[in-house]
């Protein structure tokens, strides 16, 4: 029963992403029977390339596919390297999670707002520093060439490598290693850099790939923060998808195809990029040199990650003053007056999306926690051999969401499924599974195996040690992998408008699409509403294990 | 009281075809046999695999008795096989009550008369409540005796469990768990590095090379 379990689980994640990347080039051929097509051809890539600007979307796509990941490693690297153990560092381990939980939207948005001509940064700094009576002419949200997007993909993504590395590091006696480095005399932060960093990498270059993958194929964040003539790639995939003219699906297919690739070629551009950075280290491992680049390493390292936090903070306060704003004119940094009156004209159109949105993200992610636990058991069972197959469970996050959803979609127009709600929470389930399963899983095996041989030799079942003993023990990790996995749910765009084919909507759905037309004020609400959701969530399964265990000592120390 | 007789018929332990340990003895009701050796003999293997735990790396050969009957066959928590470890290994999130519960049997009548009047002997009584978490080293090697007790096994091995005591609570510990096991009659296998565990169980020694 048990190794039915994982063995579907592997089964479940994979064949709908390998059999829909496989699907969704059969209508780029030509070949789709629900609409009336059944001969191959090659018109929707002639279609395709003679679109306007796609050389520019390829090249956008491809731009924040690899400078995201290539900037946000380096600031964590530097950060880890100068800063670990610190002060600073007590404190950012403990934000890393909740800036984890932020959704991309919401991020996003918040970031539009401060950033934007007429947002928060300008609104502080006018007219005193900059002389501005009016919002400049300048194109700084949706700027042509992505930078604003990349900014915002960096933010995000800086919490994600962190957290990965955070998690690799004791397994490389880092403390220990510096030491040895710096009684050798070597400077500290060049110390990390040389004995560290090469040992790191390894281990978080999957994670490292899925923000390649997510980056260049972004749909959610591409829309509110990215270039708009034209967009990206993906922008477009999704808009020729939604057309109301159906034969566009020709070109979408061809379109998702063209996607795929680019991913690939920015994952390319990163293996040859890897092999440079192994040569440079290389030679400077050689060169012997103890402490040229330490200040500036140390300097960069240490005012990465409190820039993160300040610009997410800023974003934060700005979402927050426009969901109350009243009038606010520019330049002023407050509005004159506040209102509640965004958050009355929103309640009625909140209700449908957050019950829907609570609906799938608990199904979701249940489902995930449930085949999870099933796998680890069967695992634990099988005397602790891992699955050679677990790296499937990356599969979601290896492939863009875009390619394969839309490979889904067409094999249920295939089968003649109409859209629902359990489609959309299967979709949901691919992306919770692996985040609900990397969180949980280290846990589950760390776990002395002694409490359950004692249980077993007091004569408890393997069902009674499951219950009474397992869960309870990991209670905290469980919770908060199931707080992991409602967070990744609640963010999620791409699979709940694919799948729900717009018609069921959630909180994250609504609000990327007020993107085009709504007030800021507007957006502001949905965010807020948006970004609190995950945040409950966190909070609860911090504060549960207190108060469940709050007269057991021995479970107040961090498991 | 018990009147069981533990007995490891011809049994031998081997790693990727090397012979780890072999062992041929009997234990009789209330009394101790003690197993000795350096790290690395496979002290630990050996109560593994009586216990039901044996990683499958491992290929056993011979077989284990209680009264007769083999009990390889069986999972792990059929064997009735007490277990005292290094750590006493008190479930954090149970109470003191809480973890004795778990160790009787289901249908047992009148639990609760059970525990106090077994927390008493150990010279615990009024205990119930106590969070496991608070109790000293010496009162979490008690309940965790006491436990072993509640659950009836038929046999108890001891794993090095006084090792982590302090010189004279050792001693206090070892007399206690000694004397309860005799008093019980039940056949204990204990494996220890310490020749005055070896001296105060008293029974024969078995020494793996």
């Amino acid at each position: 029963m048990l190794r039915w379990a994982s063995h579907s689980l592997i089964l479940l994640l994979a064949a709908p992403i390998l059999l829909g990347t496989l699907i969704a080039s059969l209508p780029a051929f030509g070949y789709f029977p629900p609409l009336g097509s059944t001969e191959f051809s090659l018109a929707a890539w002639r279609d395709l390339f003679e679109v306007p600007g796609l050389t520019r979307s390829v090249l956008i796509s491809l731009i924040s596919g690899v400078l995201t990941p290539l900037i946000a490693l380096i600031l964590v690297f530097l950060y880890l390297a100068s800063a670990t153990g610190s002060k600073l560092d007590l404190w950012i381990r403990r934000l890393v999670s909740p800036l984890l939980s932020f959704p991309h939207a919401a991020a996003a948005f918040g970031l539009a707002f401060l950033i934007a001509p007429s947002g928060l940064l300008s609104r502080i700094l006018s007219p005193g520093l900059t002389g501005w009576e009016r919002p400049p002419d300048l194109l700084i949200v949706n700027d042509t060439w992505g930078l604003s997007l990349l900014f915002g993909l960096i933010i995000k993504e800086v919490p994600f490598l962190l957290l990965m590395s955070l998690a690799a590091l004791p397994q490389l006696q880092t403390k220990q290693r510096v030491e040895v480095a710096r009684t050798l005399g070597y400077r500290p932060t060049v110390a990390w850099l040389k004995v560290i960093a090469p040992s790191l990498y390894p281990l978080i270059r999957l994670p490292v790939i899925a923000v390649i993958v997510f980056a260049s194929a972004t749909v959610d964040v591409a829309l509110i923060l990215g270039p708009t003539l034209p967009p990206t790639l993906s922008v477009r995939v999704l808009a020729w998808f939604n057309d109301a003219d159906l034969n566009l699906r020709f070109l979408a297919a061809a379109g998702a195809l063209l996607q795929l690739g680019t991913s690939m070629l920015a994952i390319a551009i990163w293996l040859v990029l890897e092999k440079l950075a192994a040569i440079l280290w290389k030679f400077w491992l050689g060169t012997g040199n103890r402490d040229r680049g330490e200040n500036l390493a140390s300097a960069i390292g240490r005012s990465a990650m409190p820039a993160v936090l300040i610009v997410v903070a800023g974003s934060l306060l700005a979402l927050l003053i426009n969901a109350f704003a009243g009038v606010w004119r520019f330049p002023s940094a407050v509005p004159t007056d506040w209102t509640i009156q965004h958050w009355l004209n929103s309640l009625a159109n909140l209700a449908t999306p957050l019950f829907n949105t609570i609906v799938i993200s608990v199904s979701s992610t249940l489902l995930a926690l449930l085949l999870v636990i099933a796998t680890l058991e069967s695992e634990r069972l099988s005397g602790n051999k891992k699955s050679t197959a677990i790296w499937l469970l990356y599969l979601p996050l290896l492939v863009p969401q875009l390619v394969f959803l839309f490979g889904f979609i067409v094999m249920t127009e295939f089968a003649g499924w109409q859209p629902n709600m359990s489609l959309v929470i299967f979709g949901h389930l691919l992306f919770v599974l692996p985040y609900v399963f990397l969180s949980f899983s280290e846990a589950y095996r760390q776990l002395d195996p002694r409490w359950s041989q004692v249980a077993s030799t007091l004569g408890a079942s393997q069902f009674k040690s499951f219950w009474r003993i397992r869960i309870p023990l990991l209670l905290a990790p469980c919770l908060t992998a199931v707080a992991i996995g409602m967070a990744i749910s609640i963010s999620l765009f791409l699979p709940t408008q694919l799948l729900g084919a717009g018609r069921i909507t959630t909180i994250t759905s609504e609000a990327v699409s007020l993107t085009s037309g709504a007030s800021r004020n507007l957006i502001s609400v949905w965010a807020i509403v948006q970004l609190s959701l995950p945040m409950l969530g966190f909070m609860a399964a911090l504060f549960i294990p207190k108060l469940v265990w709050r007269n057991r000592r021995g479970m107040q120390e961090t498991r | 009281m018990s009147d069981s007789v533990l007995k490891l018929n011809n049994v031998c332990i081997s790693l990727d075809d090397k012979r780890l340990l072999e062992i041929d003895c009997s234990v009789g009701p209330g009394e101790i046999l003690t197993v000795m050796g350096p790290s690395g003999s496979g002290k630990s293997s050996l109560l593994a695999y009586i216990a039901g735990f044996l990683a499958p790396a491992f290929t056993p050969s011979g077989s284990v008795l209680i009264n007769g009957n083999d009990i390889c066959a069986l999972p792990a928590e059929r064997r009735r096989i007490g277990l005292l470890f290094q750590d006493p290994l008190l479930f954090p999130h149970l109470s003191v009550g809480g973890n004795l519960r778990f160790a009787i049997a289901e249908n047992t009548k009148d639990k609760k008369r059970l525990i106090q009047q077994g927390l008493v002997e150990i010279g615990l009584a009024g205990f119930d409540n106590r969070d496991s978490g608070t109790l000293s080293g010496g009162q979490a090697s008690r309940v965790a005796l006491l436990r072993l007790l509640l659950s009836s096994p038929s046999a108890v091995l001891l794993d090095e469990p006084f090792s982590k005591l302090d010189t004279q609570l050792r001693q206090e510990i070892r007399t206690l768990v000694f004397d309860k096991l005799r008093a019980s009659g039940l056949p204990t296998i204990l494996v220890t590095h310490d020749e005055a565990d070896a001296t105060a169980a008293g029974g024969e020694i078995h020494t793996l090379s």
